[in-house]
């Protein structure tokens, strides 16, 4: 970048760091912080006194929480929870795309459509929606599709809709799927309509502009409210107490401590557990967010004013040099 | 629209035009922002449009690849009604495919640039090609470094547009266009966007490609590229087009009143 483009038409002289005039490092005394390190070391005793304290109590059964932190049965019930989490996102994350879109859409209907489901699934808690679901086939135990008041059709048995796992998901994805919506459409919006005029003056269909342009730019900014959503998600899962389903990572443990008369070590457990997995997701959060900002804040955000751009500039570019001295 | 009988006399006296408005009118709402366009460009040919602000100067170039649907009138390009099928004298609405079909053979390059930010400069170079005209990948890539060398960018291909200088960016976004092998090129005010030192360069590569004999429409400030490639300057206010001829004796000796105002303002 330093270098200029010797191909490309000139616009400036090659930099002369030696013309500037010499200049010395400060050496300055550093700005002291006293009231930080003193804060700290308040805190880190009030920690230490927190941990001596508990590990003294009784009532938190830290031998219970050793046994039962590796216990089958807890491990079983965290991959249940985990499949939840993953389905109902995945179902989620679909619904909501397509909500997304519809609420964009000039077609009046299929906007309506969507706002009603987005002002029902938003505007009730999600443990009512999950009760009403498991008392879903009390009021449809099948249904008949066809001609209203005539044999002319199929009748279609709803039994899934006993399973209490399958519930969970429907109960869970639905839910999500409103919220979802909302994330989405903001990430769509984000991007420059300069964008889509571009792609559409090179002739790529609505599909790819929506595909190859416009989705992988919103992104940016679909990412990051969506790993909160997953988060959300995991710890959410433990409302499918309602349905009732209680295979589940906190019913399991629930379950354990009601013969074993041991809530608190058990709670514990399920928190480990719950802390484990949504730490493991934080992790993979950054790494997503790291992969869709390609091409922004290299330098400096893309949007900037035309004045400023001179920065970029060959002829002005040496001291940012070293910014884009990773990227090759 | 009654306007046939024109379009099929221009047609018998010899050359396709490349663009030809005939009475092209748009209104957005209730504001009317081009009344009865009619103008004409022959293949080869270089057009620049100038006006002020709100002139519907965009709006028009943006007719040309149906980025806008024009209202009233008619408008072809390489003899095709832009954004129709025409069957004898009925007008059949074009399928978004066919749409997409005419647009990918005019290339049009834009103010603010609209390069996918997401993209390396190559990337955004052979993205269209590849998706759109299904050319296999090395071909595409081998083309875009030929073209990336034309506009003197040969070394940036790798390099993001945050990298790279609104002169830069500029000249990747008219490689990008080219590498649809358009028969016609749309300039909406190239270098508006840009730092005065930054212009010449852009203008630079536009020269060139009307020296090879792209045809171009340009709406722009530059009165002096104007005057030195234009073939044809059309003025354009308030959504007419007040003046038209040689761009010499336009800039120099003015017949309307609005266009000395104008030039004695920019000039």
């Amino acid at each position: 970048m330093s270098q200029g483009n010797p191909a490309g038409p000139a616009t400036g002289s090659v930099p002369s760091p030696a013309g500037a005039p010499p200049s010395e490092p400060i050496k300055a005394i550093k700005l002291r912080h006293p009231w930080r390190i003193v804060f700290a070391i308040v805190l880190i005793l009030l920690a230490v006194w927190f941990i001596v304290d508990a590990s003294q109590r009784s009532a938190y059964g830290w031998q219970y929480v050793g046994k039962y932190v590796f216990d089958k049965r807890i491990s079983a019930a965290a991959l249940v929870t985990l499949q939840l989490t993953i389905y109902s996102m995945v179902i989620g994350v679909i619904l909501g795309l397509v909500l997304a879109v519809m609420r964009l859409s000039p077609n009046p209907v299929v906007k309506s459509v969507a706002w009603l489901y987005l002002w029902v699934f938003r505007g009730t808690p999600v443990y009512v929606q999950l009760v009403f679901w498991g008392l879903f086939s009390l009021i449809y135990p099948h249904i008949f599709l066809g001609v209203p008041w005539t044999n002319l059709g199929a009748t279609f048995d709803l039994g899934f809709m006993q399973n209490a796992f399958i519930i969970a998901i429907v109960g869970l994805a639905l839910n999500e799927a409103a919220y979802m919506a909302e994330i989405v459409r903001a990430g769509l919006l984000s991007v420059d309509t300069g964008q889509e005029e571009a792609a559409t003056a090179l002739g790529m269909s609505w599909w790819q502009t929506m595909t190859r342009i416009v989705i992988p730019q919103a992104m940016r900014v679909i990412i990051p409210p969506t790993g909160n959503e997953v988060i959300s998600m995991l710890k959410t899962t433990s409302l499918v107490a309602a349905i009732p389903l209680t295979t589940d990572l906190y019913g399991v443990a629930r379950d354990i401590s009601a013969v074993t008369y041991t809530p608190i070590p058990l709670l514990i457990v399920a928190s480990l557990w719950y802390l484990l997995f949504t730490s493991i997701l934080m992790v993979g959060q950054y790494f997503l967010e790291k992969r869709f900002s390609r091409g922004v804040n290299m330098r400096r955000p893309e949007n900037r004013e035309p004045a400023l751009a001179t920065g970029a500039l060959p002829a002005a570019g040496a001291p940012d040099g070293n910014d884009l001295g990773g990227k090759g | 629209m009654s306007d046939s009988p024109s379009y099929d006399s221009t047609a018998k006296a010899g050359v396709t035009p490349m663009v030809l408005a005939e009475g092209v009118s748009k209104s957005f709402g209730s504001n009317e922002v081009l009344k009865s366009i009619s103008l004409s460009v022959k293949p080869g040919e270089v057009l620049c449009i100038i006006g002020p602000s709100g002139s519907g100067k965009s709006t028009f170039l943006r007719c040309i690849n149906h980025l806008e649907r024009v209202d009233a009138g008619r408008l072809s390009v390489d003899g095709q009604v832009v954004g129709y099928r025409q069957h004898g004298d009925k007008l059949y609405e074009l399928k978004p495919k066919e749409a997409s079909r005419q647009r990918r053979e005019i290339g049009m390059v834009f103010q603010r640039f609209n390069l996918f930010p997401h993209m390396t400069a190559l990337e955004n170079i052979v993205e269209a090609p590849i998706r759109v005209k299904g050319i296999p990948k090395a071909r595409a890539v081998e083309r875009a470094n030929e073209l990336l060398a034309r506009v003197g960018l040969a070394d940036k291909g790798d390099h993001y547009p945050s990298q790279l200088s609104g002169g830069q960016q500029q000249r990747v976004a008219i490689a990008r266009a080219l590498a649809m092998d358009p028969k016609l090129m749309l300039f909406d005010e190239p270098t508006s966007a840009l730092d005065p030192e930054l212009v010449g360069e852009v203008l630079d590569v536009m020269k060139g490609l009307a020296a090879s004999g792209m045809t171009m429409v340009v709406v722009t400030h530059e009165m002096g590229f104007a005057r030195e490639v234009a073939d044809e300057l059309v003025f354009m206010d308030g959504g007419v087009v007040v003046e038209a001829g040689d761009p010499r004796e336009v800039l120099a000796n003015p017949q309307h009143q609005r266009t000395k105002t104008f030039l004695s303002k920019v000039l």
